[in-house]
């Protein structure tokens, strides 16, 4: 074995030891590195009310009331469970029924959700309006709410459907 | 001409003085063609509407930004392992670019983060992996004004190059490893990419013309790279006669 061979073989075995230690790290704060919890998760972890945290999901159509002063009403829901969530503000331009959303607030008392802020996911999907719309009309659209959504294709763990809520 | 004549830093020289214009001129060419069809012919997006256009700035920076990092790699590799003269220079001359690009994807992404989803920043998985890959861009061009001797800094930045590389595979997965705020690959991804061709090939186009922009800068600054490490060397040298001169 030449030297030079001898340095790429350390080379090699030092970024097999940094790649396996790194994914050790990572695995192990996996639920810190999460940017939200989909009402699946706040269910099952019985998260305490009170206590911030992030809910992301999809507005649940038909779920939207606007009341007086910039007070809104909606639901959140991940396909399996749905979250009440109550806000006081400005939303992002993105949102709408259908569309993924994540707030970040806590539980009160009742099982709702206050929030004090509210951000717009959008999916990875590029297009012009006439394409959307041809696709609409040809039927292959395929409705966000539909499908367990972009925003929670890959839920943090495969847990069986969680309890009703109490 | 053979890989191995590119070793030779006057080889390079050469080359690199006749190549320079040419790749000025075809950088401007294809940036020309790259705005006019972003701003002229792509349409807009039937959710973001016009404010899509940052898209195509975002995501070739944000791109460049990992690839200069793997320039870097090959660089390190080429300095660690074959002594390679040339993987010093191109090492040093690929950082300071590399930390331009990915200041750049940040602050695009921070500006249009803030209409579409709400805000500038979040502490996300993606934007926080980027950032850490900025300030090891940042550490990177420290280490190498830090140590004085350019052989025994590159051989240091080489390491660190090699041990920041384990962040572009967390940046790239990031979005599927975890739930973000950002949204998952559109282009790169299982099943083909998610962009409607009347945006994908404008996107496409400014990707190549802002990789050529940075094998443009890249050419030029390890060309300043080998004439600034000429100098050093004769001053040195210059220093040293003096110095026997002023003794004898």
């Amino acid at each position: 074995m030449t030297r030079k061979q001898r340095r790429l073989v350390m080379i090699a075995a030092a970024g097999g030891i940094l790649v396996i230690a790194a994914a050790l790290v990572l695995s192990a704060l996996r639920d810190s590195i999460v940017f939200f919890n989909s009402p699946s998760d706040v269910a099952e972890k019985h998260i305490a009310p009170g206590t911030r945290i992030r809910l992301g999901g999809l507005v649940a159509p038909g779920s939207l009331v606007r009341g007086d002063n910039l007070e809104v009403k909606f639901s959140v829901t991940d396909g399996k469970t749905a979250m009440a969530v109550a806000y006081r503000g400005i939303l992002p331009d993105l949102f709408r029924e259908g569309q993924g959303v994540i707030a970040e607030g806590a539980l009160d008392g009742a099982g709702q959700f206050k929030a004090d802020s509210v951000l717009a996911k959008h999916d990875e999907k590029y297009m012009p309006k006439e394409v959307a719309e041809a696709l609409k009309k040809q039927g292959h659209w395929k409705e966000e709410s539909g499908k367990a959504a972009p925003v929670v294709s890959r839920p943090t763990n495969s847990a069986p459907p969680a309890a009703p809520k109490s | 001409m053979a890989l191995i004549d590119l070793a030779n830093p006057t080889r390079f020289l050469t080359l690199a003085t006749r190549v320079l214009p040419w790749l000025v001129g075809l950088t401007l060419a294809l940036f020309a063609v790259g705005l006019y069809l972003t701003f002229f012919v792509a349409p807009d997006d039937y959710q973001q509407g016009a404010v899509v256009k940052i898209m195509f700035i975002h995501v070739p920076n944000a791109w460049l930004s990992m690839f200069v990092w793997g320039v870097m790699c090959v660089a390190a590799l080429g300095t660690l392992v074959w002594r390679h003269p040339l993987a010093d220079v191109a090492a040093k001359a690929a950082a300071p670019i590399g930390a331009a690009f990915t200041f750049l994807a940040l602050a695009t992404g921070s500006l249009w983060g803030r209409p579409m989803w709400g805000t500038y920043w979040v502490w996300d998985a993606r934007l926080t992996s980027v950032l850490v890959l900025f300030l090891m861009y940042l550490g990177i061009i420290a280490l190498w004004r830090t140590v004085e001797d350019p052989s025994r800094a590159a051989r240091a930045a080489a390491i660190l190059t090699l041990v920041g590389a384990i962040n572009i595979p967390i940046i790239k997965f990031s979005v599927d490893w975890w739930n973000t705020l950002h949204q998952p690959a559109s282009v790169f991804r299982a099943g083909g990419s998610a962009i409607d061709k009347s945006i994908l090939v404008p996107l496409l186009v400014m990707a190549v013309a802002f990789t050529l922009l940075f094998l443009t800068l890249h050419v030029a600054a390890m060309r300043n790279e080998i004439l600034r490490r000429r100098i050093r060397t004769l001053r040195l040298l210059q220093a040293r006669m003096t110095n026997a001169g002023a003794r004898a």
